[in-house]
């Protein structure tokens, strides 16, 4: 069997987690720039707020309602995150990341009878140890536990765990849900669905496998078994944080100032994003590190190492470089004379297969256009002929008015508690 | 791999040894052979102690003294673990008419009493709201004094 945690209204649950008064009430997170709704809780769905609704059309309704309003915090939502796939993972065989938000569960060798008591006791213990609520979809394939996990959302009295499993359940769910819900179906085929009658899931599995091959090709047929019941996507097998690729270099004398540094990291770190993206694959983690020499004892001595994560797995050099000089602004030291500097990247995941989020900070398509044209430049005209144009400055200001502490992530932030 | 025992990550600076660090690219020179080299153990570690459950430990400092006599004081650092359950006598972060407050718990035939207690409220509907209330309770409490 297989299973999904979803988190319920992950963004909105994150800042409600610091902000228990707003449990019951209607709130919502908004874009980078405060433009729109990328988060609601149910009160504000209720209200007729749209994923995705601009927000200067709600302002009123805001008021109005009552509604609480927040911008993305990302550094708060990445945390929480690892928090509740570091709690699944203590409970279950062995859990994937899929996105910010959601992890398949590997419950393959669990007795029939023990999944749904298991599946209650994730949820309990997720949602006691981390503040977040979230709903656990069992099914015969990954794509009948994402249904079964929203249908969990939808009636409370699943008491966070869905189990799907009996044929005669899977069909009269799958009568009722609309293909376009369907995880793996885009919205081209979608429409292409539509015009050609199909309206449910249910409809969907009634097609042939020729047809759906013809149309669709082969993602599609592969979305097809899997509604029909047969597992199709399995568990990704390589193994996370096994892989690493560094970059560093020694300096033939001592930097001893900011700027040297700071552009010899930034390099490290272009490299480093073309290795990744020539071994297609994304990473999680990037580490800057800094040490002086140890070898002349008469200099002062330091070595220092930070390790960031960007919101999104990203092979995107711009990002990674951003990321770079962040990290290395938090321990560059001045006094010392450092010669030797290097990035490393890891929790490397493959790139193909990486679903594109909807909460991404970055326009990924065209961000990949970008990445392409510099390595085929790059190519053709020599190395490094095109590079970033590395900044001291922080990276650019964002609009956002209505954020949120950073509760887990910096000690000038943390909770206040009144004795 | 599961890490139910691995804690909060942290990178060692060590500098003095002749030993590279694994991982970041380094070269594995070692110089002179450690006569201890097959007695170390892991140096003290402050996460490794203190913090059971990394993914459900948060941190929150004090504003005020009502607590001051059980030696928490205005300023402290309060290390937090979502996910033990309150026992009597222990101390708790509770969100209580909009606001996060430090108590500490009494339990008493399956009754739970917040303290300092609050003056103004019903007793029945205490019970209840204070059960609910708890956020978390406090593991350690942690003074600077530099």
């Amino acid at each position: 069997m297989y299973g999904l945690c979803d988190c319920n209204n992950f963004f909105a649950s994150c800042e409600r987690v610091f902000r228990p008064e707003l449990n019951g009430r209607p709130v919502i997170v908004l874009s980078n720039n405060d433009g729109c709704v990328i988060a609601r809780s149910n009160e504000a769905k209720a209200l007729g707020i749209r994923m995705g609704h601009p927000f200067f059309q709600i302002r009123d309704l805001v008021e109005r309602c009552g509604v609480a309003v927040f911008s993305s915090n990302f550094a708060l939502y990445g945390d929480m995150s690892r928090r509740v796939i570091r709690t699944l993972r203590t409970m279950v065989p062995a859990a994937e990341v899929y996105s910010i938000d959601e992890a398949f569960l590997d419950l393959r060798g669990i007795a029939l009878g023990e999944l749904t008591p298991l599946g209650r006791t994730i949820s309990r213990t997720v949602q006691r140890n981390t503040g977040i609520p979230v709903s656990i979809g069992i099914a015969p394939t990954k794509t009948l536990a994402k249904i079964a996990s929203k249908l969990c959302k939808r009636y409370s009295r699943l008491e966070g765990c869905c189990l799907m499993h009996r044929e005669e359940d899977i069909e009269k769910v799958l009568r009722k849900f609309p293909i376009g819900d369907v995880w793996g179906i885009g919205r081209k085929h979608r429409r292409m669905l539509q015009e050609a009658g199909i309206a449910t899931a249910w409809d969907f599995t009634d097609c042939s496998a020729a047809w759906v091959r013809g149309r669709m090709g082969v993602t599609g047929l592969r979305t097809w078994s899997e509604l029909r019941g047969e597992a199709c996507i399995d568990f990704e097998n390589a193994p996370q944080g096994r892989q690493q690729i560094t970059v560093s270099r020694s300096f033939a004398h001592e930097l001893t100032d900011r700027h040297s540094l700071h552009a010899s990291v930034s390099t490290f770190a272009s490299l480093c994003a073309e290795k990744l993206r020539r071994q297609r694959s994304l990473c999680g983690e990037l580490t800057v590190f800094i040490y002086t020499n140890r070898h002349r004892e008469d200099l002062p001595q330091y070595f220092e190492s930070e390790t960031l994560r960007p919101p999104v797995a990203t092979d995107d050099t711009l990002e990674l470089v951003s990321l770079a000089v962040q990290a290395l602004k938090r321990i560059y030291r001045e006094g010392y004379g450092y010669k030797k500097a290097g990035v490393s990247l890891s929790e490397l995941t493959p790139k193909q297969g990486a679903q594109s989020d909807l909460f991404d900070p970055v326009d990924r398509d065209r961000r990949a256009r970008l990445m392409a044209a510099l390595d085929a430049a790059n190519r053709q005209f020599g190395r490094d002929r095109v590079i970033v144009a590395s900044r001291e400055l922080d990276p650019p200001q964002m609009n956002r008015q209505h954020l949120s502490r950073g509760y887990t992530t910096d000690w000038d932030e943390i909770l206040t508690v009144k004795a | 791999m599961q890490d139910s025992d691995s804690t909060l990550r942290f990178i060692d600076p060590e500098t003095s040894s002749g030993e590279d660090l694994a991982g970041p690219g380094g070269d594995l020179s070692s110089g002179f052979p450690s006569p201890a080299e097959h007695f170390t153990d892991a140096p003290l570690d402050l996460n490794r102690r203190f913090i059971r459950n990394p993914a459900a430990t948060f941190f929150a400092r004090v504003e005020g003294n009502a607590l001051r006599d059980e030696g928490i004081r205005d300023g402290d650092l309060l290390l937090i673990d979502k996910s033990v359950e309150a026992f009597d006598g222990c101390l708790a972060v509770c969100f209580l008419d909009g606001e996060f407050r430090l108590k500490r718990v009494e339990i008493r035939a399956g009754q739970i009493r917040l303290y300092p207690s609050d003056p103004g409220h019903g007793s029945a509907e205490k019970f209840r709201n204070e059960e609910l209330s708890i956020w978390g309770v406090v593991v350690a409490s942690i003074r600077k004094h530099l």
